[in-house]
């Protein structure tokens, strides 16, 4: 017996043995890996959405990955970072619609009673008029401007700078909390957005478009410009302004986008 | 007489055969997102020779609608190209075999003669070593596009925070044509690339999964010398 095993241990492999023991080794691990691969892409293909909440609309994992992303890359961010502008002649005459969601189907809604409300603590509200607000120094911006669907449109928008206008009101208390939302007056467009974004030196509440008050149609008498993000987020005919610790609700992020949707 | 010839190492077939599934999802979350702004096409004096794409292809593979599903697989999958790229690069430049892969100077003048082999007009290919010259090129090539298609993904992706690569790929217009186009290479590159591996033989094939390809000799036993041979740059004058 003895003898017989080391026999067979000691015979040398031919080469026919050799390649087929190499190819069973090899092409066996090659279907193992690649029926593991197809398993792992049906779990992802046939995985839940998630639970709806701020968020909803992508698959657990999807969404997941988001959010991680997100993180990653807002390592990158820097209020120096700014984005490109343009000479006036570049502008657009014809600035682009692309969605009417929150201010068509809207009859209530009157714009000489139009007022900014910013919502405090302690249920308080400030009521910010659109004449007080064209009375605070005026920034412009010509940049392009970037669709979340690919398409992209050089701009010219004038109005205050948010963060001039947060300090102007004293809402430094505010400010020091990590989310903005705004809302349409009719509730049915809404966008959250970081602090950092909020604050950056391009993001302004814009009343002009072309040098002309805006038209009802890119969101009178005042709505968001924020460069740093895809059009998603520039919400138009802003009616409420909140702040808050956590997310506040975001229509596209409700319907399967990235949250941050940032550029 | 057979002998077993080292061809591939395994960190190359490893990372070939994740990039196949990696890409191929890419590029199919990527028509997601481009269907909701499909503004290419090639058109010769305003005559629309294509247009990317026809409706019929949208339809036949379910396109309409998924932008949103569509971010969510591309920049998850995003993490795995890159990092699948990245080690390949790293293997490659680390142990060597970019020797065997990049083109040398003679290789774009070879590279004709391997395509006449090819169409069968000319009888004799000039001698080469792992790849030929028209390997070499298409394979370089291939690395060069898919470092491009990040670094264009990534000026488009985040055009504001790394505005100075975004500059770099001609602005943000140009580099989604630039990210766009590649894909484009990579679906041409795959077609070519699998005539060719079928006339190439199952030889070939077998090296990119198990590494080795079994040469017939004709002379008998024989020591062969080692089976892995030394880059040699003189192999084209061999």
């Amino acid at each position: 017996m003895e003898t017989n095993k080391q026999k067979k241990v000691k015979v040398p492999l031919t080469i026919e043995q050799k390649i087929k023991r190499r190819n069973f080794i090899s092409f066996g691990a090659f279907f193992a890996l690649s029926g593991s691969a197809v398993a792992g892409w049906k779990w992802l293909l046939d995985a839940p959405d998630e639970t709806a909440g701020i968020t909803g609309n992508a698959k657990a994992p999807l969404r997941r990955a988001l959010n991680k992303t997100e993180l990653f890359f807002r390592n990158f961010f820097s209020n120096n970072h700014l984005v490109k502008t343009y000479p006036e002649s570049r502008a657009a005459k014809n600035i682009r619609v692309n969605s009417l969601i929150g201010i068509e189907d809207d009859e209530d809604f009157d714009p000489t009673n139009w007022k900014l409300a910013i919502k405090l603590q302690n249920q308080k509200t400030l009521n910010i008029s659109i004449e007080e607000i064209k009375a605070l120094p005026k920034t412009e911006i010509i940049f392009d401007f970037k669709c979340v669907e690919g398409w992209d449109q050089i701009q010219h928008w004038g109005g205050v700078k948010l963060s001039d206008f947060l300090e102007h009101y004293k809402l430094n208390e505010q400010t020091k909390q990590r989310y903005m939302g705004l809302e349409t007056p009719n509730g049915e467009y809404y966008v959250g957005l970081e602090m950092e974004c909020v604050l950056h030196p391009q993001t302004l509440l814009a009343y002009e478009m072309n040098n002309q008050p805006i038209s009802n149609d890119h969101g009178a008498p005042l709505r968001l410009i924020v460069p740093v993000k895809y059009g998603i987020k520039n919400l138009k005919r802003i009616g409420t302004m909140s702040f808050s610790y956590t997310r506040p609700r975001d229509y596209w992020a409700e319907q399967g986008y990235d949250y941050y949707s940032g550029l | 007489m057979k002998i077993i010839k080292e061809k591939h190492a395994f960190l190359m077939r490893w990372t070939h055969w994740v990039n196949f599934p990696v890409l191929t999802i890419m590029i199919w979350s990527g028509l997601f997102i481009y269907w909701a702004n499909d503004a290419y096409g090639i058109s010769i004096f305003g005559f629309t020779l294509i247009k990317f794409f026809p409706q019929w292809f949208y339809d036949y593979f379910h396109i309409p609608g998924r932008l949103a599903e569509g971010m969510a697989y591309h920049f998850l999958f995003m993490w795995f190209f890159f990092i699948n790229g990245l080690l390949y690069l790293a293997y490659t430049i680390f142990s060597g075999a970019w020797r065997e892969l990049i083109p040398k100077r003679n290789s774009f003048k070879e590279a004709w003669l391997v395509l006449l082999h090819d169409l069968h007009i000319r009888k004799t290919i000039p001698p080469q070593k792992k790849y030929n010259a028209a390997q070499r090129i298409a394979y370089t090539a291939i690395i060069v596009m898919g470092i491009g298609s990040v670094l264009t993904g990534l000026a488009i992706y985040k055009p504001v925070q790394f505005y100075w690569l975004c500059w770099l790929c001609g602005g943000y217009h140009f580099a989604r044509i630039l990210h766009f186009t590649l894909t484009i290479g990579y679906v041409l590159f795959f077609v070519i690339h699998i005539i060719q591996v079928i006339l190439a033989g199952w030889n070939n094939f077998r090296s990119v999964i198990s590494g080795f390809e079994v040469i017939n000799t004709k002379t008998e036993i024989k020591p062969e010398p080692s089976p892995v041979e030394k880059t040699d740059e003189q192999d084209g004058n061999k």
